[in-house]
């Protein structure tokens, strides 16, 4: 019989693959970001779960930042970015939510079939949160392919990589999971400032062409 | 003593690049800015050649053994000599207006980090940190590449990002994957992800697990070496980043990804139940050496032109050493070398040509031989070493290729000769026309001959390579692939 601890694990890490579901077919962007915010509160709480079950207290830091950086700090700043480029209430092309849902569920049951054999030798926790953290990086892939926009295109990579930290505290001791975890949010803040910055300061070029026009009317230069 | 010695040399190899971008991020002078580079560059050199003597063996983080040493050299000797051509292009970049001093700044703090990761990449003996500072490099590429703040080459940086990050972010699961799969064996903590550990222990490993770990890692750092079908943004990162940028990628940063797989390779290896990592490598090879040779064709812009030549080249390597065996890994060492060499010296070129041209536009660029003869005659040589013509090291190297490809698959010879032939054929053809005929269009004065000094060292390197490699180094490269298996 399954410990709750092992409940509670599977149910956090369940709960992922369960929010990037939601992530393939929200067509607004507001909505995309409120959805990837609870995907990273998520995270919080399989990893701290998973600090507290492993007694490794480093992992406490990962969910740290996963909650302040990922969960608040970037959601925030990208709905800034929105609202300012004016895109709020641009309607997204997903292709139908039948379609996606279709394509999710087999990626899941992908991930689960490929990675439940190949890990029995490991612990059942390990096991798990590995085949959930596969499935929610593919459901991040599949986002990926699935959008134009390039605000919907670091969401989805944002969630791929939520997954990858999922993986990461779920490999029971993996050492410096606290670094790749932070040389992460690094790579993704760079994006985030960097590049969108620079394309709306420096060239008004914008995500999308019919966005960008309305930018220009109103800027007042 | 001497391994005292050598952790100094390794040390300084991280140190001064780290501090070097620091000093130079904060250094408002750019051609103070661009000798300190070089400065910099040259004493990483220096440190990187005592290597040899010191030996300073290993622990959990870093690692010097015969297969990184050279690559460390060779990354320092090009990251040396880019850095010297860097210094004479930039100051043109900055007449034309196309970067300003606050660029420069930037761009030489950046080319410092980006030969502290490569250096901490090579360096890395545990397989984490290889992850972090790839992933570092590819950070610090993006922003090279976008640093004119054209459309295009926001475009192109935007491009990289977005690939590159999904490279390394799949390169990351492997690595877990393969912590995963010592960890029941060798415990927790970092021994664990120590990979000359890793190797000791490695026939223990589960091999389903070990499988997947290496698909994972083929697919994210193969990526990042640019092999088809992963290789879409390296033709716009080559073509639109500054050329020294172009020159460092191609030479430098995707031999540091094919290093990483390699290094995963051995692991397999070592693993007999696990997938042979081979076929899979010799495949991906001989498709990226394929495609490329198709996508010579109709390349308009010189340095997408070469960019498409550094993906046929990555694919001959990846499948010498997919083949494996003691011939056509020695012929894949010494390709990844020759490789680095020849095509930095060709993008020295390019990047004076579109200097003087004032494009990189293919058919505006005609009889550079008779216009400035130093640069043609440069890009000839360069372009004959490419493509392999026989006085050349490349020559030898995929003369290597192609024999032990004949003796143990000669069926596999067949597509490879033709991929070879192709990429031969269109290279010299475009050529032609690049470098004789009538010249057209703007003609500013070439540069001053003294900064064709680095693209000369590296042909005369790789024309010696081809009539003589010295003792010392044969037996290396025999030794250490050997160790490759």
């Amino acid at each position: 019989m399954h410990s709750l601890e092992f409940d509670i694990a599977h149910f956090l890490a369940g709960s992922m693959v369960v929010i990037s579901l939601l992530l393939l077919y929200q067509d607004r962007l507001y909505a995309l970001l409120k959805v990837f915010a609870l995907h990273s509160l998520a995270l919080t709480l399989a990893v701290g779960w998973q600090a507290y079950i492993q007694e490794a207290h480093h992992l406490y830091v990962t969910a740290g930042i996963a909650l302040i950086f990922k969960a608040i700090v970037i959601p925030a700043a990208l709905y800034r970015i929105v609202r300012r480029l004016g895109i709020h209430r641009t309607l997204e092309v997903v292709g139908g939510v039948g379609r996606d849902m279709l394509a999710g569920a087999a990626l899941v049951a992908l991930a689960i079939l490929v990675m439940l054999p190949v890990t029995a030798g490991t612990d059942a926790v390990a096991r798990e949160d590995l085949a959930f953290a596969l499935a929610v990086v593919l459901l991040g892939l599949l986002l990926m392919v699935n959008r134009h926009n390039a605000v919907s295109l670091v969401i989805g990579f944002m969630s791929l990589e939520n997954g990858l930290v999922l993986a990461a505290a779920g490999a029971r001791g993996m050492p410096l999971a606290v670094e790749i975890s932070v040389a992460f949010s690094v790579l993704i803040a760079l994006i985030v400032i960097g590049i969108f910055l620079f394309r709306i300061r420096e060239r008004f070029d914008s995500v999308d062409m019919q966005a960008m026009d309305a930018f220009r009317g109103e800027r007042r230069r | 003593m001497n391994s005292d010695l050598g952790w100094m040399a390794m040390t300084t190899l991280l140190a001064i690049p780290a501090g070097a971008a620091l000093l130079l991020a904060g250094l408002p002078r750019y051609r103070l800015g661009a000798r300190l580079n070089a400065g910099a560059a040259l004493i990483s050199l220096l440190a990187s050649m005592t290597l040899f003597w010191t030996q300073p063996g290993a622990n959990v983080y870093l690692r010097v053994d015969d297969f990184n040493i050279y690559l460390i050299v060779l990354n320092n000797l090009v990251s040396f000599t880019t850095s010297a051509f860097s210094a004479g292009y930039i100051a043109h970049e900055l007449e034309t207006g196309r970067l300003t001093p606050k660029h420069l700044r930037f761009y030489h703090a950046m080319y410092q980090a980006l030969v502290f990761a490569m250096n901490l990449a090579l360096l890395a003996n545990n397989i984490g940190l290889l992850w972090v500072a790839i992933e570092l490099a590819t950070l610090v590429t993006v922003l090279m590449v976008g640093i004119y703040r054209t459309r295009e080459a926001l475009e192109a940086a935007w491009k990289y990002f977005i690939l590159g990050s999904l490279g390394i972010a799949l390169a990351l699961f492997g690595t877990i994957l393969v912590y995963l799969a010592a960890q029941p064996v060798m415990g927790q903590g970092l021994p664990a992800m120590a990979w000359d550990q890793l190797l000791t222990h490695a026939h223990a490993f589960d091999p389903a697990l070990l499988n997947l770990a290496f698909i994972f890692l083929l697919l994210g750092y193969g990526t990042k070496a640019g092999l088809v079908p992963l290789h879409a943004w390296l033709p716009d990162a080559h073509a639109e980043g500054p050329t020294p940028i172009s020159a460092v990628l191609s030479g430098l940063l995707l031999n540091v990804a094919l290093y990483a797989v390699l290094r995963f390779k051995m692991l397999m290896n070592a693993n007999p139940s696990a997938l042979a990592p081979g076929p899979l490598m010799a495949g991906l090879g001989l498709l990226s050496l394929l495609f490329a040779g198709f996508m010579f064709y109709r390349r308009g812009d010189i340095k997408r032109l070469f960019a498409y030549s550094s993906i046929e080249h990555m694919g001959i390597m990846t499948f010498a050493f997919g083949m494996g065996g003691p011939l056509a890994n020695f012929a894949g060492l010494l390709h990844m070398t020759m490789h680095s060499l020849t095509k930095s010296a060709i993008f020295f070129a390019v990047g004076y040509i579109s200097q003087v041209k004032g494009t990189q536009r293919i058919s505006t660029i005609h009889g550079l031989t008779a216009t400035h003869p130093l640069l043609g005659w440069g890009l000839v040589a360069g372009v004959m070493a490419i493509a392999g013509m026989p006085p050349f090291g490349v020559f030898m190297s995929e003369f290597l290729v192609v024999s032990s490809t004949f003796a143990r698959e000669p069926w596999l010879a067949l597509p490879l000769v033709i991929g070879l032939l192709l990429g031969f054929g269109t290279l010299l053809w475009r050529l032609h026309g690049i470098a004789f005929g009538e010249s057209q269009g703007a003609n500013m004065p070439g540069p001053a001959p003294v900064t064709a000094l680095p693209m000369m060292m590296h042909l005369i390197l790789v024309l010696a390579a081809g009539f003589w490699l010295p003792g010392p180094l044969v037996a290396w490269f025999q030794s250490v692939a050997a160790l490759l298996g």
